[in-house]
């Protein structure tokens, strides 16, 4: 698959889950099992995600000071309930700048 | 509080949502171009694929060295929610046509959570077609930014770019974490997955296998019943 294939069959695969919400009979999202499936699995590809993108490195883990030292402020950023703006500000910001010392 | 006035509300409301989401936008378009995408690709794909969560995790795959099918699979199991959304804002949209083709595109968290919080169906559709516009207008035009200036810039670690993606993901994890104790385990268990496999498997495949995280959710269910 090449980087174009990557894009189209990403837009048309996303569209084409929006619209099938719609052409769906109701009765099936009484499934409570699920209904709770579809909820809880991006908790678990998000958490995944994180963890991946902080200490990964291709096959390999890579615990890389000045990200991880962003990383840890952007989470105190989000406990705290910053906006978005001030955690994705102080990530970089953290990183970039221990990356200059 | 009459009809009109409550209408200003939710507009104002949708366009709040609008601006603060929006902001991803940028780090979605710098996120991108690191990855390899061009600038037109990642418009693209925040014009026609308009999901963040999806995006984010496209290009964060491909760029921890995982194949294009991991990076799609990851993606496209991300998007399986707005399905999920869409059966929710049916009965309240009520549309049909090329308005349904339109209302399919903009099914994304932020709409379908301003939408089904309203007290009326009228308000419902108000914040559900303003949220859409505010935060596709905002979203559209942040990635082009975020993409454009990423590309003049050079090397992304030098603008900290490798922190702000974990970053981005926990910001959009927070919330669904607080809202129970099976959200919070489902997360650590998904976590966990995912550490222990970064060195045995090939890349994409630690965030894929994750969702066997959902089993953990079942058996406590069943535990609880």
């Amino acid at each position: 698959m090449s980087l174009w294939g990557l894009v189209i069959a990403t837009i048309v695969g996303c569209y084409l889950l929006k619209l099938a919400g719609y052409l769906v009979p109701a009765r099936v999202l009484e499934h409570k099992q699920m209904r709770q499936a579809v909820e809880m699995l991006p908790v678990a590809l998000l958490a995944a995600l994180v963890v991946v993108e902080a200490v990964a490195n291709g096959r390999h883990w890579a615990f890389d000071g000045p990200r991880l030292a962003g990383f840890a402020v952007a989470a105190v950023a989000v406990w705290r309930r910053l906006p978005f703006l001030v955690i994705v500000v102080v990530a970089a910001a953290t990183a970039a700048l221990l990356r200059q010392v | 509080m009459d009809d009109s006035a409550a209408r200003r509300g939710v507009i104002r409301n949708c366009l709040g949502v609008g601006v603060a989401v929006g902001a991803y936008g940028a780090a979605f378009g710098a996120a991108s171009v690191a990855a390899g995408l061009s600038v037109l690709q990642t418009s693209l794909l925040s014009l026609l694929a308009f999901t963040g969560g999806t995006q984010f995790a496209v290009v964060g795959v491909l760029a921890g060295g995982g194949t294009m099918l991991a990076a799609l699979s990851s993606g496209l199991l991300l998007g399986s929610r707005n399905a999920l959304y869409a059966m929710r804002l049916a009965p309240l949209l009520r549309v049909r046509g090329a308005r349904r083709l339109l209302a399919a595109l903009g099914t994304i968290d932020e709409s379908t959570a301003m939408a089904v919080g309203q007290r009326t169906d009228e308000l419902s559709r108000t914040a559900f077609w303003w949220t859409f516009g505010a935060v596709f207008s905002f979203w559209n035009l942040a990635t082009l930014a975020g993409a454009a200036g990423a590309s003049t810039l050079g090397d992304p670690k030098n603008i900290g770019l490798d922190a702000v993606i974990p970053a981005a993901f926990l910001a959009l994890l927070a919330p669904r974490l607080r809202a129970g104790r099976i959200e919070r385990r489902v997360g650590a268990a998904g976590a966990t997955i995912a550490f222990v496999l970064v060195p045995l498997t090939p890349p994409g495949i630690p965030v894929l296998a994750a969702s066997a995280a959902l089993l953990l959710a079942t058996s406590l269910r069943r535990r609880t019943a």
